[in-house]
């Protein structure tokens, strides 16, 4: 039982949940993620840590509602308790010193690059931020990023809050008014990384992307997390979930993301008596 | 009144209502079975059924306590060396253990010592009847547990009973390792495994679930936090697959993630669960183990018409059980055999529609004795499926392992242990069960939890 000591709607959908784990805390690094069973009846559903405070021993959690599980847990308030909460999970991300770096995240995404940008910029490098989102009542982590940003842009599809477009559009702009980029993080809907990693292979920037795959375990124990990456099966919980995006094929991804699609629906609407609202 | 000759059978559902449901297949000896059963015992001056069992429980003497009824204290005898008696009973190979030895199974009629097992473990399971736990006092020294299958189970209860306090990490959110994830329901139903766990935890085992060691904690952090010595008990928990063309097409799954699904996760009551699986109509399971026994058993249970067996060898090859095999046929499984896959084929959304097969012959024996499959040139044809379950076989979870060097391994990824005890090449660190043999069975992962208990109570003495 993890208890949960601050819960804040953050944005339509998103919530940010505060929760009491110390071991977690004391390990956890950029780029990993804990498995979250909230209730009895609930999925081992993947969530990135966003933040830790080992002092306290609290890491913070930022879910968005997209399924049965996650309405669910949408529900907890304060004062109550995930069921069960296992991680630090997943390889630590590989931040260096190498320059100039863009993390570029979409919507609950940016949740995850927001711990990365951070190390990005304590390891001494010039780093840009873009984040997307769909509108203006979509937006997480505008003020924590700008702290760690040398530069922070935000997009929303609408254009109902700061650059109408999309983060690709960004980026492409950012490349083309000719600085030398180092490194590109991207983290984000599959199909979003898919363009952004088309894009900065065109450029040959080295990009890397965190695959949110289908979990159960996340322990390296089922291979429901499979992806191919530069033509071979890796399990994203144990081998990722960080890897090259040039190498990774994208195309299956997205179709393995969808594979319950309709089973989401079903439980969905079962639970919550209410269509679904799409996904990001 | 004349002694009972005859081998009583269990009764079980029958095949066609069975077919349709999770629940327990084998249904247990009444008591009056019981009874009759255990009078055939013979009570032998040297029992050689004893010796069959990597446990050694005690068998005649377990046995002359049904016959007078004590059923309590026949559970007390087996548990002297057996921790999970109502397990053991249902999921042992008795057929190549204690009733392989037992004299009676020369007429081909051994004694049906596992059913008694189970009828007295499962009378000492209920609470009413529960032999009262004795009371260990968890003395000073503290051990900690890595892996909550049988063998961790077993070293766990073993030290608790030696005087130990001792506390068993898992990964997972539910004790019982693959007792819980693999095993299904209708072979051993989840209940049994969780008396079970609760009766370790009345004679003073903790349990620390969702923690795993070597990423929440380090095998350092244990001894840090003042626990004199480890038993490493992961299991064999990475699934392989065949690394053919298509593999990772929507609706193939490996073996442990459709068990997993349907056994921890309850997929087969989704959406009462919130945990989908892909039911399908047409479901090829690809191996011959027990493993894909398990598989392709569930299938039918899902509704799939036809839930079927791919294996490359011949009938006489299959490693399962031969009563598994039996109940698998009996339900409607179909077997198809001599054929290997070579390619799977999806559709335009990636879920797969077809295995490209080919036919095999059987050449000579190889090196395990059995005949080795040997393709056919031009064989090849498509086969439609709409699920794959691959059970060809589970290697050496390396999460732990990889961050600690200490601990020595073999090519294939297991702990290589240098003696009986399972001392491996870090000092206060022991490991047996799958981890250290490969996947093998239920009690040989016992008997060395059992092993290692000795070997961490004669380290820490020598402190
Ligand atoms: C589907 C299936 C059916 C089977 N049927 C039979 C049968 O009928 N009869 C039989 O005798 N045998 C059977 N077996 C084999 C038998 O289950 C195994 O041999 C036995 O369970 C091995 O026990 P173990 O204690 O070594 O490990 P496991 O049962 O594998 O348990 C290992 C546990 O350790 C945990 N773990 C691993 N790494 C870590 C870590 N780093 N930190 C914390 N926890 C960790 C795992 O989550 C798991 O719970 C079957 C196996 C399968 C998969
Ligand atoms: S533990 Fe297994 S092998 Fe030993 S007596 Fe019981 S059933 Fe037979
Ligand atoms: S989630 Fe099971 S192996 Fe990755």
């Amino acid at each position: 039982m993890t208890l949960i000591i601050e819960k804040e709607t953050h944005a339509r959908n998103i919530h940010k949940f505060v929760i009491k784990s110390p071991l977690i805390a004391r390990h956890a690094k950029p780029g990993q993620f804990v498995v979250i069973r909230a209730f009895e009846k609930s999925e081992r559903i993947p969530i990135t840590i966003c933040d830790k405070d080992a002092k306290n021993g609290t890491i913070t959690l930022y879910i968005q509602e997209v399924g049965a599980s996650t309405a669910r847990i949408a529900g907890l308030k304060e004062g109550e308790n995930f069921l069960d909460i296992a991680g630090p999970l997943g390889r630590p991300a590989h931040i260096t010193k190498v320059g100039k770096v863009i993390t570029i995240g979409g919507g609950v995404g940016s949740a995850i690059t927001y711990p990365e940008t951070k190390a990005y910029k304590e390891s001494g490098n010039y780093v840009i931020s873009i984040m997307g989102f769909r509108s203006k009542d979509h937006v997480i982590l505008e003020d924590e990023m700008k702290v760690v940003s040398d530069e922070a842009y935000i997009t929303t599809d609408d254009g109902s809050y700061k650059e109408k477009g999309f983060v690709t559009d960004k980026l492409r702009e950012i490349i083309k008014r000719g600085d030398k980029i180092d490194e590109v993080l991207v983290i984000g809907p599959a199909i979003m990384m898919k363009v952004v990693s088309d894009i900065t292979k065109e450029h040959k920037i080295k990009t890397i992307a965190s695959l949110n795959s289908i979990m159960v375990d996340g322990t390296g124990m089922c291979g429901a997390c499979r992806v191919e990456v530069g033509g071979k099966t890796k399990f994203a919980c144990v081998d990722g979930p960080e890897f090259d995006a040039h190498q990774v094929d994208f195309d299956l991804l997205l179709k393995r993301i969808a594979m319950y699609a309709d089973e989401e629906k079903e439980s969905y609407e079962k639970i919550t008596g209410k269509d679904k609202d799409g996904k990001e | 009144m004349a002694k009972n000759k005859i081998r009583i059978e269990m009764p079980k559902q029958s095949a066609e209502s069975r077919s349709k449901n999770f629940e327990e297949v084998a249904l247990g000896y009444t008591e009056e079975m019981a009874l009759l059963e255990a009078e055939r015992c013979l009570e032998c001056k040297d029992p050689v059924c004893i010796e069959g069992c990597p446990v050694n429980v005690q068998i005649p003497s377990f046995i002359k306590y049904i016959k007078e009824k004590k059923y309590a204290e026949a559970a007390a005898k087996i548990k002297e060396t057996n921790s999970l008696p109502s397990v053991c009973g249902r999921v042992c190979p008795q057929e190549e253990q204690c009733e392989a030895k037992c004299i009676l199974s020369k007429a081909g009629k051994p004694v049906a010592i596992g059913r008694l097992e189970r009828f007295a473990g499962d009378f000492a399971l209920d609470e009413k009847t529960r032999t009262c736990a004795v009371k260990f006092k968890a003395g000073k020294n503290s051990v900690a547990v890595v892996g909550s299958g049988p063998g961790g189970l077993t070293c766990a209860a073993d030290l608790a009973i030696k005087g130990y306090d001792v506390t068993i990490y898992e990964a997972l959110h539910e004790a019982g390792g693959v007792l819980v994830y693999g095993i299904p329901e209708f072979r051993l139903p989840k209940s049994i495994v969780k008396a079970e766990v609760e009766y370790l935890k009345s004679i003073g085992v903790k349990f620390q679930m969702n923690v795993v060691i070597g990423k929440t904690m380090s095998l350092h952090d244990l001894f840090d936090e003042g626990f004199k010595a480890v038993y490493l008990g992961l299991g064999a928990g990475l699934p392989k697959f065949m690394n053919l063309p298509g593999e990772n097409l929507l609706s193939i799954y490996s073996a442990n993630e459709y068990l997993t699904r349907t056994n921890l996760m309850k997929a087969y009551k989704f959406p009462e669960y919130d945990t989908p699986i892909k039911k399908g109509n047409k479901v090829a399971v690809i191996g011959g183990g027990n493993v894909a026994m398990d598989a392709v058993r569930s299938a039918l249970r899902y509704g799939a018409n036809q839930a079927m067996i791919i294996y490359r060898r011949s009938k006489e090859e299959l490693p399962a059980r031969k009563e598994e095999i039996e109940n698998a046929e009996e339900e409607g499984v179909k077997f198809h055999f001599l054929v290997n896959p070579l390619e799977f084929i999806g559709d335009d959304d990636g879920f797969v529609k077809h295995i490209k097969l080919q036919k095999m012959e059987l050449g000579e024996p190889d090196s395990s004795g059995r005949r080795k499959p040997v393709p056919i040139k031009g064989s090849e044809f498509l086969f439609d499926v709409d699920v794959v379950v691959v059970a060809i076989g589970q290697t050496a979870n390396p999460v732990l392992l990889e961050v600690t060097p200490e601990i020595k391994t073999n090519k294939w990824g297991n702990i290589e242990i240098f003696n009986e005890y399972g001392q491996t090449s870090m000092k206060g660190v022991f490991a047996g069960g799958d981890i250290v043999t490969g996947e093998a069975t239920v009690i040989q992962a016992m008997g060395a939890g059992k092993k290692s208990a000795e070997g961490i109570d004669l380290f820490i003495k020598s402190l």
